[in-house]
């Protein structure tokens, strides 16, 4: 099997899930790639993962206000899943259309709300912007609760506008004015959640939507320049249908499955990288109309997504779920999920609750002098023991193929049964020079045999500690 | 510029993320416009710990109040600037930057770190206290180290035996040495790694050589107020030390009565706990203050809470400083709000900066915020 295939398939599989290990990988190369993408967006097609046993380990998972469970139960999934591109849509939307456990204060409905995306992230984006828009934790969570007919709250009727649909600006130029904020806003009012049930004796009950007709402003409003007795849903309609939301989703989808972007504050004066693969995604996203599978078939189908090999710094959500499933770790419910998931916090991605409704600043902003140190940290731990099936997968690869006696060929088997990850001469030369340094390659005897595998657990430590390993 | 007891001076900032209430934390009491603006969130006039016959603090600033009483706090009322943005994450990246036109990637503390250490010879000139790096303390070619708890804090920790992991860290050194043409992000990277490794060395010890009879709360801010303080007294050559307060907590579209009672309630014993550690252990003379959020909120409250809004105020604490109020206080009247609801700042921040850039720390400040602006007499 040709290594570059492998390259492919694997920058495929980090890109639309968490990456896959060396066996996964061929089979997808012996299915091919196109059939693969097709598969990827169809994930209906794949079993569910297994939850029963998983929610039944976590005791608070249904009923209590905590958010752990759900964010472990997340990373569960994103660890198993068969279905690796709808969890990273989830993961996609969540990190735009947010809402957060810092306000809502009640974890089952944040797991509740990552479920719409798990429902709708790969199908039609206007109908994931209406259930959005009557989702009680959104509503709550931008305030629409206190947005009334005769005092108005623009906080979700701005943000619908800056963050969910159009952008605040393209080429150059506004895409809306406070006027549209206001109109949007007015639009809105009336739409609100059912009081909460009470907290005991039963613990809580999921949240619902509720349209009050009496608190919602039906008078004329004016809006990108329409003038009608406009409700929530026209609202979203006719922001659907702008370019700039075309624009601003295409920018969305770079950004996340192709290459990092400058934050999103910058696109209204700041032209796209690549404004041909913006096109070909607009495209795309019109004339499906708004389905977001035909979409990403197109963005994994297309060349630039193919020649944009490690040119996104790794989320912390892909650099635990990829490491866990890298070593096959937590395929079964086990206990030690919970400092894992934590990781995604310590990296700087505490899931289901994002630093604000503009979502986690991405790229090379993931990096700093203390998150790097996490991320090195948390996979190197990881990689060095050989315990881990995943770790014994390479390990046993490794000693297995007789053929790699050099120092270098030792380094170059390692780099490519742990990727394939690509390095700099710099940094191959200082992984080399280790290896070197640990003396001879010998598979004689078992204790030779085991001394190789430490080897190996040695050289992948001082790979995920590459700069280069820190890119997806 | 050396402090009377010839230290180095420095510079301690807590950003109140998610734009505070100006209009409830330095209250127009006697204004009647003011309650008619807060029929439901107005702080009842007995309630205000009165500044003077005009204008007082919100009541949970007990300890605040009595840092103003000493004569140690300037309020700067009336602050922002031209054209103000409403979103979270652009108006604080306009305060980090001080390009409020085009979108910036340098901070004003960034370009303050590397005019103090051009050559980046302490990388921990800046230290961050908290996860993520503030955009304030970006600058190329600036280490500034990012500490989320001091205690556990190094890298690669989990290697087993000590020579297995220095010669560990001895490739790591060789692999994020510098290299030409590999693009800024992975340079970024390399330089990140270089810092982290070498600031991580000297860091874990502050915690061990600390000692104090303060008792900080549990909460974020007290706990990163705590870490500056640790930092400081270890005296490692750290000149700014920064941290946030949860992100955005200061976001009160709703239920703000509790909410913003609360942080400031954390805020001011936190504040006070850290003035009591720096005189408990001599240093209060070479350390100020400095304390801001990215706007005000609308004049009107929406029932619960109130909405992004423009104007606010700002703080500068220290020994040094001349307490009082600065600025004006922003005109209630409908006819004066900006876009019909949102108090008018008079204060562009830049002059604060400017004022803190030049008179305390000794700088130039027009290449740093980006302008000339009017020195202010805080300091």
């Amino acid at each position: 099997m040709a290594e570059s295939d492998i390259a492919l398939m694997a920058h495929l599989m980090r890109r639309a899930g968490f990456g896959a290990t060396r066996d996964e990988l061929e089979a997808y190369v012996a299915k091919g790639y196109e059939a693969t993408v097709d598969e990827l967006v169809h994930p209906e097609q794949q079993p569910d993962v297994d939850f029963d046993l998983m929610e039944r380990s976590l005791p608070e998972y249904g009923e209590l206000a905590g958010i752990e469970s759900n964010q472990q139960a997340w990373v569960y999934r994103m660890v198993n899943t068969k279905r690796p591109l709808q969890e990273k849509m989830t993961l996609f939307w969540h990190g735009i259309l947010c809402t957060g456990f810092a306000k809502i204060d009640y974890g089952r409905m944040m797991s509740i709300y990552a479920d719409l995306f798990r429902r709708k992230g790969l199908g039609n984006y206007r109908e994931l912007i209406m259930e959005l828009s009557s989702h009680p934790t959104m509503v709550y969570y931008l305030d629409n609760t206190d947005n009334h007919k005769d005092a108005i709250n623009e906080n979700y009727g701005r943000e619908l506008l800056e963050l969910f649909t159009m952008g605040v600006g393209m080429d150059g130029k506004f895409n809306y004015t406070e006027d549209d904020v206001k109109a949007a806003s007015r639009a809105f009012t009336g739409w609100s959640v059912n009081p909460a049930l009470p907290v005991f004796p039963y613990g809580r009950s999921p949240w619902s939507f509720r349209f009050d007709p009496t608190d919602h402003d039906d008078s004329e409003k004016t809006f990108l320049g329409n003038t009608g007795r406009w409700n929530g849903g026209d609202i979203v309609n006719m922001a659907v249908e702008t370019h700039a939301t075309a624009r601003f989703i295409s920018r969305h989808l770079y950004n996340f499955f192709v290459a990092d972007e400058p934050q999103v504050p910058a696109w209204k004066d700041t032209p796209p990288k690549d404004p041909e693969a913006i096109q070909i995604l607009e495209k795309a996203f019109v004339d499906s109309g708004y389905e977001m599978s035909a979409v990403m078939s197109a963005l994994f189908n297309s060349d630039f997504f193919k020649n944009s090999r490690f040119q996104k710094v790794k989320s912390p959500a892909e650099v635990v779920a990829g490491t866990i499933r890298l070593v096959k770790d937590h395929q079964n419910v086990k206990p030690g999920l919970f400092p894992v998931m934590k990781e995604c916090t310590f990296m700087g991605q505490d899931l289901l609750n994002p630093p604000t409704v503009e979502g986690w600043h991405t790229g090379r902003e993931w990096i700093d002098s203390g998150t790097l140190v996490e991320r090195i940290n948390f996979v190197a731990d990881q990689v060095g023991n050989l315990d881990l099936p995943g770790v014994q997968l390479i390990a046993d690869r490794m000693t297995g193929d007789s053929s790699i006696t050099s120092p270098e060929a030792f380094v170059d088997g390692c780099l490519s049964l742990i990727g394939p990850v690509e390095v700099s001469e710099k940094t191959k030369a200082a992984l080399i020079e280790h290896a070197k340094g640990a003396g001879e390659i010998r598979r004689g005897t078992e204790e030779d045999r085991s001394s190789l595998a430490r080897r190996v657990g040695e050289m992948l430590q001082l790979i995920v500690a590459t700069a280069e390993y820190q890119y997806n | 510029m050396m402090a009377g007891n010839g230290k180095e001076r420095v510079l301690v900032v807590l950003s109140l993320s998610g734009g505070n209430d100006f209009l409830n934390t330095i209250v127009p009491y006697t204004n009647p416009l003011y309650q008619d603006y807060r029929p439901t969130l107005g702080i009842p006039e007995d309630q205000v710990l009165r500044i003077n016959d005009e204008v007082g603090f919100h009541p949970s600033m007990t300890e605040l109040k009595e840092i103003y009483d000493q004569g140690n706090m300037a309020v700067i009322q009336g602050v922002g600037y031209p054209h103000p943005s409403r979103s979270h994450f652009r108006s604080m990246d306009i305060w980090h930057t001080c390009e409020p036109d085009t979108i910036g990637q340098e901070g004003w503390l960034g370009r303050t770190i590397k005019e103090m250490d051009p050559n980046a010879e302490n990388v921990l000139t800046g230290v961050n206290f908290g996860r993520g790096l503030p955009r304030a303390l970006v600058a190329p070619g600036v280490p500034v180290a990012s500490v989320g708890n001091i205690e556990t804090y190094g890298l690669l920790t989990g290697i087993e035996g000590d020579q297995q992991r220095t010669d560990a860290l001895d490739v790591f050194s060789r692999m994020y040495a510098p290299a030409i043409g590999s693009g800024p992000v992975m340079d970024y990277i390399w330089e990140t790694g270089r810092s982290a490794l070498k600031g991580a060395d000297i860091l874990q010890t502050a915690p061990q050589k600390y000692a104090s009879n303060v008792e900080y709360g549990a909460n974020p801010i007290a706990q990163g107020m705590k870490a500056i303080a640790q930092v400081h007294f270890a005296e490692f050559g750290t000149r700014i030390l920064y941290t946030t307060s949860p992100y955005n907590s200061f976001d009160t579209h709703a239920s703000q009565a509790g909410a913003h009672a609360q942080l400031w309630r954390n805020v001011s014993e936190s504040v006070a706990d850290f003035y009591e550690d720096l005189r408990e252990h001599n240093q209060g003379d070479e350390v100020l203050l400095f304390m801001f959020s990215e706007f005000g909120r609308r004049a009107r409250d929406n029932g619960g809470g109130t909405d992004h809004g423009t104007g606010g105020a700002c703080w500068i604490i220290g020994d040094h400083v001349n307490g009082g109020l600065y600025g004006e206080y922003p005109s209630l009247q409908q006819g004066d709000l900006e876009d019909g609801g949102d108090l008018l700042h008079n204060v562009d921040f830049r002059s604060v900066y400017t004022t803190i850039l030049e008179k305390w720390l000794g700088m130039d400040a027009k290449p740093l915020v980006g302008g000339s602006y009017e020195p202010m007499g805080f300091l």
